[in-house]
Formats: C-alpha cells, structure tokens, sequence
C-alpha cells in the first residue's frame, strides 16, 4: 500500500533497491498488530513461527539511546523479545564508544549466548569483533550501519538510506518540479558515517531527476541542539529558500525551532526517519513540515525476530525459502498529511 | 592534606608531612630502596591504606562478580576481555598521572588518539607501509601523538596558557584536523603485517594487553625510581621551590606533555588495531574515563602527589564494574550512577585516610 501512496505522490522513484518488507515491523502494515510487532502479514493468521521453541539467549548491543529513533530501537527490540516466552534478551549498555562495545560483544561471545543482534556505532569498526564471533560459531545479526565485511553478519537489516534521499528529492520534485532555479537546502544527520553519504547520494540523485540540486548543505549531529545550530547557520547562508530537506526529525525538532525563531517559513520542509511528533505536526499541518520520509525505529525488533527464528531453525513466513534470508532492506515511504494515519502508530517518540 | 608526602624522598627524615625540600627533587636516586614505603614511614601508611582501599573496592566488584554471574565472570576469557578493554584507557590514564601529577591537565588525549589513528591510516600511509614495513604506521602515530604533546606543552609552559584552556584548544583543533584529513570517513586498515602483530596473542594474552602491562610497568619504574618521577612530583607540588632547587620547571612540563602524547599514539595503535580503522570519532570523551580513573586511584588533582599503582587499579575498577554490568543485563543508567558515585566515594574516603594519618 505504501507503494500505491508513493506513486499517488508521484514519487515512483523508489525501486531499484531490492526491498524485502519484513512483516508488521515496518511501517508499511499499519497499526493492526498494536504494540506487540509480532509477526505475520496484517491478514494473515498468525502463523506457527510464534509458537514457542527452545529458549534463545540474544545478546544486543546498540549505541547510546541519545536520539529517539536510537532510544526506539532498543526499546522495541526489548518488546519483541518479551512478547515471546523463549527469547532471553540480554541489552548491552548502549554506548558510543567502539571500544567498549567491542567488548560488549566480546563479553556476549565468552558468554555463548546463541545470537548476536547489533547495531555497530561504526560498522567498519566493528568489523573484526563480529568475524571473531561468526567464527565462534554464533550468527550475527547486523542492523541498520553495515560491517566491512559480509561474512561478519547472518542476516543484515538495513533502512533504506539512499531510498531515504530519493524518496526526499523525489517528493520536492513533484511539489517544486516546475521552477528550475528553486533553492533546495539540506540538513544533514553526522556526516561521517556512511549512512549520511548515502542519504545525501539518493536525494542529489533524485533532485537531479527533475534538474535541481542541493544548492545549500549543512550537516547536523542527529540531536536538536545540533539541528538548532545547523538550521540557524543555514538561514544566514541563505537567505531564500523554497524547500528543506532534513535528515532526521529528532534533530528536526531543534532545526523548526531555529526557522521558528528566525520568522522564516517561505519553504517547505521533508523530515526524515518519522518521529510521532513529526507525524503529528503533519497531520495538524501547523508547521513548514510537510512530509517525512520513514526510516524504520524498529530494526532491532527485526534482528531479534530473525535471530530468534534462525536459532530455532524456522524459516521466515510468507517466504518459500527454507532458511532466513541473508538481508532485509526495509521500504522508506513518504509521510504527507494524506497518508499520516497509517503510520503514525509505529511512529517513534523523540 | 599531605598533598607532598610522596614529593620528598627525604631519607630518615620523620614521618610527618614536609615540604618540598629544594635540594630534594634533584639528587635524584632513589638509593636502591623501595620508595615511598620504608622511607615515609607513617606517612606510606596512607599510600598503603589508600591503594588497600581501591584493592578492596576492586576485589568486592570480582565477588560480586562472581557470585552474580559466577564461572562467566572468572574465566580467562572474561579477564581478558576486561584487560582488552582497560589497555586503551589504561595507556592513556598512565601518561595523565603524570601530567595531572606535575600540576597540569590534559583534555586532548581523545583528539589527540583520533588524530593519531587517522593520520597513520591514511591511504598514503598505508601505501608507503605496505613498500617499506608496517611500522611506518607506529611511527607515524607516535609522532603525530608526540608533536601534539609538544605543541600542548610549550603552550602551557612557554606560552603561559593555563593547561585546562590550552588543552581544550588541542581538543577542539586535533578533532577537526581529524576529520579534515579523514572527511569525516572511517578509514579501513589493509596493512596485513600491522593488523597480524597487533592482533597476536603471546601465550594467550592479546598483544594490546601486553602493551598496557609494560606501560604500566615502565611508567612506575619512572615515576618512582627516577630523576624524572621526582622532578614531577616537584614541579607540581611547589614549582616555584622546584625552580629554585634547580630543576628547569618549563622543560621538564613540555615533557610531561610530549609523553602523554606518544601515549595517545601508543592508545591511537591499539584501537586501530581492536578496530582495523582509523576515525576521527574515537576516543570521544575518553579524557573523563582518564581522568576519572586517575582521581579515583589517589592522584591528586591540584598536583604533587600521584600514584601508578593506584591509576592501574582505578582504570581496572571502571572496566570491571562496566563488564560486570553487562553480564549482569543491568540498565545503562543504574551503572552511570554507580559510576558518579564510585568517584565521589573513593575522593571522600582518601581525603578522610589523608586526614588521619596526618595526625597518628
């Protein structure tokens, strides 16, 4: 359905990338399934893949809960492992330190534990330590920033970040396709990670598409203060602008302070990653946020899904394949006030 | 306070606190005996107290280790696992006894370590690596960890630049250079002789691990036996009475500064190692684990008095309590705060056991 929306919007763009949507916990299946993510398509009857199965002790790591789409994680991936009586999750102190959450890995790997579910700070720094547990005998699965090396995870779930971009670029297209000197601003999330690049990559592409481009770019660190302080210097650098696209709507709640502040409001502004708030904001239509664009809150859940169905040699449902699939790339739908309501529930708190 | 016990070697000299004696620092040998000890009489009562009291706290964290979690805790692949993690911070925390020792402060350390693990990985380097010796790239990080350390210190000493700003200048400037010289991406390290020597074990002890023990070991070697260890106790106990007992008080701080710097590039090698990337994120805030590990250990923050042993054990309680909690499955925050309250319980008590043994 999130397809037919996207193509409503005109904003069709978004194939190319294989997307594999993983049952209830992307956006894509609306709230049916309430709080609990379990699995199974939202028609479907829950199949027997719920039923329990020897316990499964899960270790889980992530960086520090600092932004609500990080605190989200982890605290999905917690719910799904409590709506199932065989899953032991153990939650590693989220830190942004690889050092140490190396040794939070290494800890799980003496330990023995059956799955590791990880979200890496730096997916290349994490590389090494994940082998040495794929080696160890114990499936990694990794989440959101990918490792160097594909035979260091089991199963990879990622968000989408170039879809995230085009998606983006593809929505300011089709609102401001007609004016070629239009002044597109973006505000990026931390710039050093690849994540960033690829979001930057997809929404230059796609602006590219209908001949825009980013004629402003700052780079934020997904926090408010950070977006404030971007935002604030974007205005001085530009002093008309017809569109924004931010990155991420925890930081976007610092970035409509400082346009708030500043009295602008000439534009139109894209959120990325859709917070609840954002959502919220949309559907009231109270502010410059007009659209968000999903980046799916609820990986971890997923890795802990696909962990437990991998110890307990389950395939996953819906799917002939025998065994888990080796990666799932979740969908990045856009958000505008027409198709708010289906994805507000499984929007995340800032 | 006996803030400058530990400053005079003061031979027979009774045990009650003195001051820095001029002459003191710089006759320099230790006379083959053990230091602090036998020759501070009572007053080594409160050095012995205060490490037997980071010795307890650290051993109540091992029981509660145990008994909570059991043979997880106490196999030798959990202790390494431990040491693995201490052996960053613990390098780094060793040259900040110094400093903190010798009156000054350092925030750099994390910007300096980041600085260094990303100019030894750049692709230039690691190119002029692979066609001559990986140990182009130690070079390179200790040099650029070295310069850092220079430049700090003739700040602070020539430059008249109070450490806290000089060094936060360091920080601020060293991150940014980083991510200049890396655009703000994780540099990967394809330098198979690097990764293989840093990455070995020797008889089941992780490389890394080993550094830190020889670290630790050279730095109380030095900082107990030596003219240096000496001076530095001076320079920070009574710089004013260190100059007039001789010692060149300016050069010696530009030192202190120059080896905390090659430590950052010796904790700069072993993340690159841990990680096989250099960025300009690591090492964030790892300059409050340092100095949280050094207070808690019994160096004094204004200077004067500072121990190895004591910094040692300190950065084991930390990355102990960490790994403890992980076994634990306990929350994040519960730990930050046992944390706060490590901190402020281990300075009370050393204040009240200074207090004490002042007057027997």
């Amino acid at each position: 359905m999130s397809l037919r929306s996207a193509h409503k919007l005109g904003t069709g763009l978004v194939a190319g990338v294989a997307v594999l949507s993983l049952a209830a916990c992307t956006g894509n299946t609306a709230a049916d399934d309430g709080g609990t993510q379990a699995g199974g398509t939202s028609e479907a009857e829950q199949g027997s893949n719920d039923e329990a199965g020897d316990t499964v002790v899960i270790g889980f790591s992530a960086p520090a809960a600092d932004h609500g789409w990080m605190a989200s994680i982890t605290e999905s991936a917690r719910e799904a492992a409590d709506a199932y009586e065989d899953v032991d999750l153990r939650v590693a102190e989220g830190t942004n330190d690889v050092n140490l959450q190396i040794s939070q890995v290494e800890t799980f790997i003496n330990d023995g534990v059956d799955a590791i579910v990880l979200l890496p700070f730096d997916g290349a720094a994490m590389t090494p330590v994940a082998l040495q547990a794929m080696e160890a005998g114990i499936p990694v699965i990794n989440v959101d920033r990918e490792f160097e090396d594909p035979n260091a995870a089991r199963v990879t779930v990622l968000g989408d970040n170039y879809g995230m971009g085009v998606s983006a670029g593809s929505y300011i297209c089709s609102e401001l396709g007609d004016n070629p000197d239009a002044v597109v601003a973006e505000i990026a999330g931390i710039d050093s990670l690849p994540l960033t690049q690829d979001r930057s990559q997809g929404f230059e592409d796609a602006l590219g598409e209908c001949g825009l481009d980013v004629d402003n770019r700052v780079a934020a660190d997904f926090t408010v203060e950070g977006g404030e302080r971007a935002a604030s210097n974007l205005l001085q650098a530009a002093p008309q602008i017809d569109a924004v696209w931010n990155h991420d709507d925890d930081q976007g709640v610092g970035v409509l302070a400082a346009f708030e502040n500043a009295g602008r409001d000439e534009f139109m502004m894209v959120g990325g990653a859709g917070s609840a708030n954002a959502m919220r904001s949309i559907q009231a239509d109270d502010s410059v946020l007009k659209a968000t664009v999903v980046y799916p809150s609820t990986q971890g859940a997923d890795g802990i899904m696909m962990a437990r169905l991998l110890v307990q040699q389950k395939a996953m449902g819906d799917l002939v394949e025998v065994e888990v699939p080796r990666e799932v790339q979740l969908y990045a739908p856009v958000v505008t006030a027409d198709n708010v309501d289906q994805f507000i529930d499984t929007a995340f708190e800032s | 306070m006996s803030d400058d016990t530990e400053v005079s070697p003061g031979r027979g000299l009774p045990a009650t606190a003195v001051p820095v004696s001029p002459t003191d620092p710089t006759t320099g040998t230790a006379g083959g005996e053990r230091p602090a000890r036998g020759r501070l009489g009572g007053l080594s009562g409160s050095g012995l107290v205060r490490n037997l009291g980071l010795v307890l706290a650290l051993v109540i964290l091992c029981v509660v280790g145990l008994v909570t979690t059991g043979e997880r805790f106490g196999s030798t692949a959990n202790l390494l696992t431990i040491l693995r993690l201490a052996a960053v911070t613990g390098v780094i925390s060793i040259g900040m006894t110094f400093v903190i020792t010798g009156g000054g402060i350092d925030l750099s350390v994390g910007a300096v370590m980041a600085l260094s693990s990303v100019w030894c990985t750049t692709l230039a380097t690691q190119a002029m690596a692979r066609d001559t010796h990986w140990i182009v790239m130690v070079g390179a990080a200790l040099a650029v960890g070295a310069a850092c350390g220079l430049i700090n210190g003739l700040l602070v000493s020539y430059g008249k630049v109070v450490p806290f700003i000089a060094t936060l200048a360091m920080l601020a400037s060293a991150r940014g250079l980083a991510e200049i010289i890396s655009q703000r991406r994780t540099q990967i390290v394809d330098v198979p002789g690097f990764t293989d020597f840093f990455g070995a074990e020797v008889v089941g002890v992780p490389v890394i691990v080993i550094m830190f023990a020889l670290v630790a070991a050279i730095g109380w070697v030095v900082f107990n036996r030596t003219t240096f260890g000496r001076r530095t106790l001076a320079v920070g106990g009574n710089p004013e009475a260190a100059r007039l007992a001789g010692i060149n008080v300016q050069r010696h701080t530009v030192l202190l500064y120059v080896q905390l710097g090659l430590l950052c590039g010796v904790a700069a090698l072993m993340i690159i190692s841990r990680t096989t990337t250099g960025t300009s994120t690591h090492g964030t805030l790892i300059e409050l684990d340092v100095i949280a590990a050094v207070v808690i250990g019994g160096t004094l923050l204004a200077g004067g008095r500072g121990t190895i042993v004591g910094t040692v054990i300190g950065v084991l309680i930390f990355t102990t309590l960490t790994n403890v909690f992980t076994l634990n499955n306990r929350s994040t925050s519960e730990q930050a705060l046992l944390k706060g309250a490590i901190i402020v319980a281990a300075v009370l008590l050393q204040q009240r056991f200074a207090a004490r043994s002042k007057s027997p």
